[in-house]
């Protein structure tokens, strides 16, 4: 498959955190900028957000929530992913997070965690430079 | 003012004058240019440069503007506002467990506050108990966790519940933890007749803005009249419905928006509450506002003065109500959590100032001012404290509160006031021709409009046109905090284990006739025999959980989840 194949990127919230204002403008933006977005709406558990990534056979997973509840869903996402032998599926952060924290969600592998104030082109630029479409799975 | 204030000459002598200084202007321009391209209000609402009584020709005194207490109550709800009893101050506190949370609630009156407000945690605002496996990882996180009566008397251990008012900040699951409320109350010795409080209990804004969704759109608004023909007959103090512009503000929502969306929400809870019978006069007196105030100064003072006279016009003119009351938006205001930032956290203190300043002079009954950190996390004592001193000050030594909206009459505040009450006009009468705001949530229009004013922000914020000072201008990092909230480790364990210890006391046989009477009733057409309420009082006093009687309103009413637009 050609690396000039559309980035697919699902926007996901986990956990029962209403707060979508973020969420949704990423979405649009990353729209805009050309990805093709999947954005499944508030309240997912980890298990839908996994389901819908390998479903929808996306190339990253961009993860909002500003509900201080990360400490569970992120490292759930990695394990299932891991588990379902898909950890080249790319996962990002965006939201409130202790600043201690940070650090310990890239340990698990998030690859960049971006906190309010950061910007909407910083962002996709970020995505355009470190994200590529994933290689097929067969052989 | 106006037309009807000045005579012709006069008006003629300005308008020439005005023209006069407008070359004027335009002449000094020329050597020294406007600093910006546009000036708009943080809504993008554009405002000129000068006003001047030619903004409110058209307009009349009396009819607009008037006295405080007095129709269309532009000026103020009450006669004498600030001057005999200052705003509520009203601190919006919720964290960890009851007994953390009770301790917070002495803490903020023993420093002077004056009315409580409880945040719940996300799985009671969703209507799931702490051990639900949709619940993991977030008990106590953004407000307290409250699964059981036995929660609900923690909550309250130590409080006059006759003496002080209590707001709690939920929706979904709102006519039960209101039940719990008013069985506990009465527990304590307290009567319902003499609770005075207010439940949010505002289902509308959740599919518009806030999202804790739990039932569709039709069986949330027969809960929500369920409690407002219960309040009107058996609980007269209380607030059964804040309709609330707090959250569609967050949400990214314009002024203009804020206003109009949230009084047809209002205006829709009318509606129910008079197909089922109800006389308006006999509850429109017991709704109150929610209102968000952004960092925007005179924007918000002109929308709160304008939402009062909307209102008031509303309900004489649609609803025909007789008594002034029914007339009067009483409101809560917050300052805007949206407008706080990560970056340079003490800046946080000004905005809030500002922004409570703007709530004063627009009248509020009751007042949330947002702590410095609180945008990282629930507060800590010594952010909350500069929280709730900013009231202090702003009440008792600035003298802001000593003349009744003292703002009236301001060329600008006034003609700002009349825009924002056009601008609502406009979406009502849309939202008259889309069928009415449930169905024009169906059709996702005032989501998607909110949706567009966020990113078009949000896109002059990358821009530069709107400032955020430590973010786009002067940018810099965000630091640590010298004081923190720390939570406890074992806090969702610990609650997980006291319901489960709750439970075994249960009478299983009292329990279950409470629940069976409570699903006869949700099954039952809407009405007063089949008013869920005395039967929730029952239930939660037998040892219901939050999460029993919301799963019963699930498999009875069916679930509604996000559509994900944007």
């Amino acid at each position: 498959m050609d690396n000039a194949r559309t980035l697919r990127i699902l926007i996901a919230k986990p956990g029962l955190d209403g707060h979508d204002r973020g969420a949704r403008v990423i979405a649009r933006a990353f729209r805009d900028a050309g990805f093709e977005v999947i954005y499944t709406g508030c309240h997912q558990s980890p298990e839908q957000i996994v389901n819908t990534a390998l479903q929808e056979d996306v190339d990253l997973i961009g993860l909002s929530i500003l509900s201080g509840a990360h400490g569970y869903s992120f490292p759930r996402i990695m394990q299932l992913l891991e588990e379902h032998d898909a950890r080249d599926i790319s996962v990002i952060g965006g939201g409130i997070f202790p600043l201690g924290d940070i650090p310990k969600l890239k340990a698990l592998g998030i690859r960049e965690i971006f906190e309010p104030g950061a910007k909407l082109q910083d962002i996709i630029s970020w995505v355009r430079s470190n994200i590529k479409p994933r290689q097929p799975m067969v052989a | 003012m106006g037309k009807k204030m000045l005579p012709e000459a006069a008006l003629e002598r300005l308008e020439k004058e005005y023209k006069d200084w407008q070359s004027e202007y335009r002449k000094a321009l020329q050597k020294m240019p406007e600093r910006l391209e546009k000036f708009s209000t943080v809504s993008d609402l554009e405002v000129k440069e000068l006003y001047t009584p030619l903004d409110l020709q058209e307009k009349d005194f009396h009819e607009e503007i008037g006295f405080p207490g007095q129709f269309p109550f532009t000026r103020g709800v009450q006669p004498t506002m600030y001057r005999a009893r200052l705003w509520t101050m009203r601190m919006f506190a919720g964290l960890g467990t009851a007994e953390d949370t009770n301790k917070r609630f002495h803490y903020l009156i023993n420093h002077g506050e004056t009315g409580l407000s409880t945040a719940f945690d996300f799985p009671t605002l969703m209507g799931y108990d702490t051990g639900s496996p949709l619940a993991l990882g977030e008990c106590g996180k953004c407000g307290v966790a409250i699964d059981t009566i036995e929660d609900m008397q923690k909550l309250f251990t130590g409080i006059n519940l006759q003496e002080v008012t209590t707001s709690m900040t939920i929706n979904p699951p709102a006519s039960i933890l209101w039940a719990m409320y008013i069985a506990n109350a009465e527990n304590e010795g307290f009567q319902r007749k003499n609770l005075g409080g207010t439940i949010q209990n505002d289902c509308l804004k959740e599919f518009i803005a806030q999202k804790t969704l739990m039932l569709p759109p039709d069986p949330s608004l027969r809960l929500v009249v369920d409690t407002v023909e219960f309040g009107a007959r058996e609980v007269p103090r209380w607030n059964t419905i804040s309709i609330s512009g707090y959250h569609i503000r967050e949400a990214g929502s314009t002024a203009a928006q804020e206003l109009a969306f949230t009084v047809y929400d209002g205006i829709t809870y009318v509606e129910e509450s008079i197909k089922r019978g109800l006389k308006v006069d006999d509850f429109a007196g017991r709704l109150s506002f929610f209102w968000n105030s952004h960092i925007d100064f005179f924007e918000e003072i002109a929308k709160m003065r304008a939402a009062r006279r909307l209102w008031a016009r509303i309900m004489r003119d649609r609803f025909k109500a007789q008594n002034p009351r029914s007339m009067m938006m009483r409101f809560h205001t917050q300052t805007a959590g949206c407008s706080l930032t990560s970056q340079e956290p003490y800046n946080n203190i000004i905005r809030t100032t500002t922004e409570a300043l703007a709530a004063i002079l627009g009248g509020t009954q009751s007042l949330h001012t947002n702590s410095l950190d609180e945008v990282y996390m629930i507060p800590s004592e010594e952010a909350v404290l500069i929280a709730l001193r900013t009231q202090q000050i702003l009440g008792e030594e600035c003298g802001v509160a000593n003349v009744i909206d003292p703002l009236a009459g301001s060329y600008f505040v006034e003609a700002l006031t009349n825009r924002m009450e056009e601008e609502a006009v406009q979406y009502i009468r849309k939202l008259d021709e889309l069928g009415g705001m449930v169905a024009a949530i169906e059709r996702d229009y005032p989501q998607m409009e909110i949706a567009d004013a966020a990113y078009h922000y949000q896109e002059q914020v990358e821009r530069g046109e709107k400032v955020i000072i430590g973010v786009n201008k002067f940018p810099s990092d965000r630091p640590e905090l010298e004081f923190i909230l720390q939570m406890d480790e074992g806090l969702e364990e610990g609650q997980i284990e006291r319901v489960s210890r709750f439970k075994e006391k249960r009478d299983k046989v009292k329990l279950q006739k409470a629940m069976d009477n409570l699903r006869k009733r949700c099954e039952g057409p809407p009405s007063w025999e089949n008013n869920v309420m005395p039967a929730l009082i029952d239930a939660v006093r037998a040892g219901a959980t939050e999460q029993e009687c919301c799963d019963l309103y699930r498999e009875v009413f069916g679930t509604y989840t996000d559509p994900g637009s944007f």
